[in-house]
């Protein structure tokens, strides 16, 4: 396989983009069932050479299980699963050329830090010299030389973290699975690690899944998200087409804050479209190319940093703006968040960045505001 | 190398009175049904063997003062020891019951193994009904069970029987009253004590830590090997410590079992006390086989202490 060299910019990765670029690891209508629960239902996804690819999801979207047959460790009810075009039917766990960082880290208790990184090597039968010279490599990469001959039961959380991803990159494996990695680490190390995984994925020309229940985490490290419920995937894309453009409420709701009016589609020339809304008695406008027809019902959601709010009404081409009064304040520090009453029992929220100090802010509470958003700032969705 | 202080672990808050009681409570019974038993058997071994009742002397008499101390002090002898190692009979009993434990404890690690492997990876909602199954026969005398396996294993007994009809044998065996008896007594008998902690350390075997093995690249037979076995040496020397132990001493499987070639110290301890009515001597040989079971055994545990502490 041709390798494209990957600038400095993650941007300019998007091999799913090309029709030319082979699967590296496919999934083919793969269903897994355990009794009565179909844990994944009828997938197929596609993953590309040194891609990071996040599975999204709540606990028992079937995101584990689909990561746990591609290791080998469950085998699909009905699918095949394919690793650079070979079906990796009835090969063993122990045979395959993946690697994967579990949840728990899984060290074994009774060897120090060094076996734990050898151990995967010395089942390949490397001989001694290079076991002990890529041991030292993967120490020194997770920069942990001086903790080489302790215990896991003398190690810190995150120094646990980073034997367990130093002992599944030992092998080089094709593909790493990495199972809720930074599930167990306080916030400052778990943005800490994210940072040093992503440099991690670029340097070694890895292809790294991921398995997380956290959109954040999937956002800052992913370059493409599948986002997962009752074992399938609503939503594959970049980080960003996930965020701003979602194909549904459920992935509209599950990554990040977002205000969603119900209505119906009332006008549609080409991508002009416009959806009543009977809260508020209004037309409201919508610039989207979406195959919707006259009629629908549907719901158009706006993230809250993309409302504004203001004294007087906001004029010109492009803007829907609707009255409303504010109910309620969340000071944030970095940011507020407004609480807008726009009809009776309807609130939507607002997020307005604290540019100024606090008291030459002067929207106060139960003022009468105009809420204001670009035309192609919310999105339609119909599910 | 880098060293980040622990954080120490506070003392619950309570009464101090109380917290000193607790602390002392396991001392107090240890000193009360341990150290006292040991003490008066160990004053009994140096004693000399007398037709009384008890049947030993000096007795301690507080009402002669002093000097009653004094003639008893006098009247202690290292004698029964000397004689220990003078007569053979010792020495091969005490070498016997060592060697049987031992084969035996060997072969009740390799029935208990599988049995507490096996339940351990039995499906959750099963493994109550099996470890009571495991425990079930405490529930009937043991004396009760050893006479039973003399029906079965006698020369018309239901073993012997057995083979004959299936033809393996022409011949009845002699298995009743020999060694081989002992072994199937002591293995049968001791079995629970094996399997219970080895089940225990099997049990709380973290199921990932097989999976991280193969996913490594290790097949299952080898992750046995590298990962299973390694962790269950808790289990497997607590098992051995349960049933080697109790085996040394045993005195009934042998008596109801074994033969005349038999020779156990167990039984030799119950004919010294009960036939010769020799308290001294039967204490002395008791007090040998203690220290002979427990300086090995603390040595070989200060040994584990420290390599933990090594790593």
């Amino acid at each position: 396989m041709a390798k494209k060299p990957i600038g400095p910019v993650r941007r300019a990765f998007a091999p799913w983009d090309d029709p030319a670029q082979p699967a590296f690891i496919e999934f083919r209508n793969v269903t897994k069932r355990f009794g009565d629960f179909v844990a994944v239902d009828d997938l197929s996804l596609t993953i590309y050479e040194r891609e990071f690819h996040a599975l999204l999801g709540g606990s028992g979207c079937g995101k584990t299980t689909l990561m746990r047959m591609l290791a080998g460790f469950e085998n699909p009810t009905s699918g095949q699963i394919f690793l650079e075009g070979q079906d990796l039917a009835g090969i063993p766990p122990y045979r395959r050329p993946v690697n994967m960082m579990f949840q728990s880290y899984a060290l074994f208790p009774h060897m120090s830090v060094e076996k734990n990184i050898a151990f995967g090597l010395l089942q390949d039968k490397m001989p001694k010299a290079d076991v002990d010279k890529r041991v030292k490599e993967m120490l020194q990469l997770v920069k942990l030389e001086p903790f080489a001959k302790r215990k896991p039961h003398q190690l810190s959380g995150g120094q646990k973290q980073r034997v367990a991803l130093a002992r599944s990159l030992a092998k080089r494996p094709k593909v790493l699975l990495l199972d809720e990695p930074l599930g167990a680490l306080d916030k400052k190390l778990r943005e800490e690690t994210q940072l040093e995984l992503m440099t991690l994925q670029e340097d070694l020309r890895m292809t790294f899944l991921i398995v997380t229940h956290d959109q954040e985490e999937a956002m800052t490290m992913a370059d493409r998200i599948s986002v997962m419920d009752h074992g399938r995937i609503l939503q594959n894309d970049t980080p960003a087409t996930i965020y701003e453009m979602p194909n549904s409420r459920f992935v509209a709701e599950f990554i990040g804050d977002i205000n969603i009016l119900e209505g119906q589609i009332s006008k549609k020339e080409g991508d002009q479209i416009q959806l009543f809304s009977s809260v508020l008695g209004d037309h409201l406008d919508i610039v989207q190319s979406i195959d919707v027809n006259v009629g629908d019902k549907a719901a158009l959601a706006i993230r809250p940093e993309k409302m504004r709010i203001s004294f007087d009404k906001p004029e010109g081409p492009g803007i829907n703006a609707i009255p409303g009064e504010v109910w309620d304040i969340a000071y944030m520090g970095d940011v507020s968040i407004y609480h807008i009453k726009i009809a009776e029992a309807v609130t939507v929220r607002s997020i307005v960045a604290n540019t100024t100090r606090l008291v030459e802010r002067p929207i106060t509470w139960d003022d009468k505001i105009w809420l204001s958003w670009n035309r192609d700032a919310g999105v339609i969705l119909t599910r | 190398m880098v060293t980040k202080d622990l954080p120490v672990k506070k003392t619950k808050k309570g009464s101090p009175l109380l917290d000193y009681v607790m602390r002392l409570l396991p001392f107090f019974w240890l000193l009360l049904f341990f150290l006292v038993p040991f003490i008066i058997v160990y004053k009994i071994s140096l004693s000399t063997i007398a037709l009384s009742i008890p049947p030993y002397e000096p007795m301690l008499s507080l009402k002669e003062g002093i000097e009653g101390v004094k003639t008893f002090w006098d009247g202690l002898s290292w004698d029964n020891y000397i004689f220990l190692t003078e007569d053979p009979l010792y020495l091969s009993a005490y070498l016997s019951s060592l060697k049987i434990a031992f084969f035996s404890t060997v072969i009740a690690l390799f029935v208990a193994y599988p049995i507490a492997y096996g339940m351990a990876r039995s499906p959750r909602e099963w493994q109550p009904t099996l470890l009571m199954l495991v425990i079930l026969p405490f529930w009937t005398s043991f004396l009760i069970r050893v006479y039973a396996w003399i029906g079965i294993l006698k020369s018309d007994g239901v073993l012997n029987q057995l083979l004959l009809w299936l033809g393996v044998i022409d011949s009845p065996l002699t298995i009743l009253n020999t060694n081989t008896a002992v072994y199937i007594g002591i293995v049968y008998s001791y079995l629970p004590f094996m399997i219970l902690p080895l089940y225990a350390s099997l049990e709380k075997l973290d199921g990932s830590l097989l999976e991280a093995a193969e996913d490594l690249g290790c097949p299952p037979w080898k992750v046995f090997w590298r990962v299973t076995l390694p962790l269950s040496m808790p289990g497997v020397i607590a098992g051995c410590f349960l049933v080697f132990i109790p085996a040394v001493g045993e005195f009934v499987i042998p008596d109801i079992l074994g033969g005349s070639e038999t020779l156990m110290i167990g039984k030799t301890l119950w004919v010294e006390f009960f036939s010769n009515r020799d308290w001294p001597l039967a204490s002395a040989v008791a007090v040998i086989l203690l220290l002979i079971l427990v300086i090995p055994i603390t040595l070989f545990q200060r040994h584990q202490a420290k390599q933990e502490g090594h790593d």
